[in-house]
């Protein structure tokens, strides 16, 4: 292979790279092309569950996370049919939960909100479920907040795959499926969860939360405020804050 | 009146909201100035003209939270060609909305009745007042909206663009830095 080209797939009518066992939107990423996506975290196996990153394959509607690249492939992204189609999903994202962004600690680094900034979603659409998620803040340095859950099972898999803790776990089907914690009462206190794990540090939303942490980084000055979503997934944005310090959350990559 | 161009006639309303997203538009400062070169105002906070008459475009600030926030609504459906949701609490019932979880009978106990340093409280009852929504709800369960201005408030700079697009009669857009949830 030394000295061949690259293989190459068409996004919108651009050349995109890839390596052989990339699947799509790993693909594009690298190349600097974003594609909205969820429950896609490129430090773990790609979900497919969110259907956020759908493209369209010669036809056909396909998740480009679990899709691997293909030489040739003609692909299709950010054509106004799939942009609806990405602007439906955020919207039933967001009536399915109650996202009351205005009250949120998360807002401003919650990548729900950022796709949809990104998308132009000006408002639900839909009639809202107004869901009773009770909060648990039974944790002495973790609030849950399961108003917010968007079943992208990231704290599932890191809390089994990475700290070998199996902290969460998804019960119920269909429209009650819902987020738990896998304790005998339930409350996250009487779990091993502990705030460096990994766990901590994957949610896009604003479930998993540290206490006393919410508004050390201002409301307006948070990483997709400075910077759209697109920018932020591809590694365009330089600084991550207005001020330029580091997040005071240490390594955490979606806190404040 | 003389002038070669006919204004739009504006009328806004503030629901189940804190009149935050209309302190939100007077921020648009000397704009304001130019914005009265294009529009002028029928019901609203700004003339207290009490009801609405025939209007190009009505806008309306937070959600409805009980009966007489539905009759005013469905009032501005009737007069306004053009309605705006204005805000969270409009778009997605916003901050009022957090109470859609408990129940209003226990909601108004607690409130009226049982809470801290209340002796012989009751829930006020006069016939006068609007019965409250068992549920708060946006402003499109109830009514068609024809353009939604997210925000909590939307910035003075958001508000000014989307009413810059809506009266040059394009579909307003809002980019990034203007469009905002919170």
């Amino acid at each position: 292979m030394a000295g061949a080209e690259k293989p190459m797939f068409a996004m919108d009518g651009n050349d995109v790279p890839f390596e052989p066992g990339q699947t799509i939107l790993q693909a594009a990423l690298a190349a600097g092309r974003y594609v909205p996506h969820l429950c896609f975290h490129p430090e773990f196996k790609p979900h497919g569950s969110c259907k956020l990153c759908t493209v369209k394959i010669n036809g056909r509607t396909v998740a480009s996370c679990t899709t691997l690249a293909k030489q040739g492939d003609e692909v299709e992204s950010e054509t106004p049919e799939i942009q609806d189609l990405r602007r439906n999903l955020v919207q039933f994202l967001f009536v399915e939960g109650n996202h009351f962004c205005p009250s949120c600690e998360k807002s401003g680094s919650c990548m729900l909100q950022a796709v949809a900034y990104d998308l132009g979603v000006m408002a639900e659409h839909f009639s809202p479920f107004f869901p009773s998620r009770p909060i648990d803040a039974s944790h002495p340095d973790v609030l849950l907040d399961f108003n917010r859950c968007i079943l992208c099972e990231l704290c599932i898999r890191a809390s089994a795959e990475v700290d070998g803790k199996n902290v969460f776990a998804l019960s119920g089907r269909g429209a009650k499926k819902h987020l738990i914690v896998n304790a005998e009462s339930g409350r996250l206190a009487d779990t091993r969860l502990a705030v460096e794990d990994k766990a901590m540090d994957v949610c896009p939303v604003g479930v998993i939360l540290r206490k006393r942490r919410g508004f050390q980084v201002p409301i307006g000055e948070r990483k997709y405020d400075q910077h759209p979503i697109r920018e932020v997934a591809v590694g365009k944005a330089t600084a991550r804050h207005a001020s330029g310090k580091p997040s005071p959350q240490g390594p955490s990559k979606e806190g404040a | 009146m003389a002038s070669e161009k006919k204004k739009l006639r504006v009328a806004t309303t503030s629901l189940a909201g804190c009149f935050g997203c209309h302190m939100s538009l007077l921020d648009i400062d000397e704009r304001l100035l130019e914005l009265l070169k294009l529009v002028e105002f029928d019901r609203s906070p700004l003339t207290d003209i009490k009801h609405c008459g025939p209007c190009d475009l009505g806008i309306i600030e937070g959600g409805l939270c009980n009966a007489e926030n539905v009759h005013v609504l469905r009032e501005f459906r009737k007069s306004c060609k053009v309605l705006v949701a204005m805000g969270a609490c409009a778009v997605n019932g916003g901050l009022p909305a957090q109470r859609n979880h408990l129940d209003i009978r226990d909601c108004l106990q607690t409130v009226y009745m049982t809470g801290t340093g209340i002796r012989r409280g009751f829930i006020p009852n006069d016939p006068e007042l609007p019965l409250p929504l068992d549920r708060v709800h946006p402003l499109h369960d109830v009514v068609k909206i024809d353009y939604f201005l997210p925000g909590c408030p939307p910035p003075a700079d958001a508000i000014w663009h989307f009413l810059n697009d809506l009266l040059a009669g394009r579909t307003p857009t809002l980019g990034h830095g203007l469009i905002h949830y919170d």
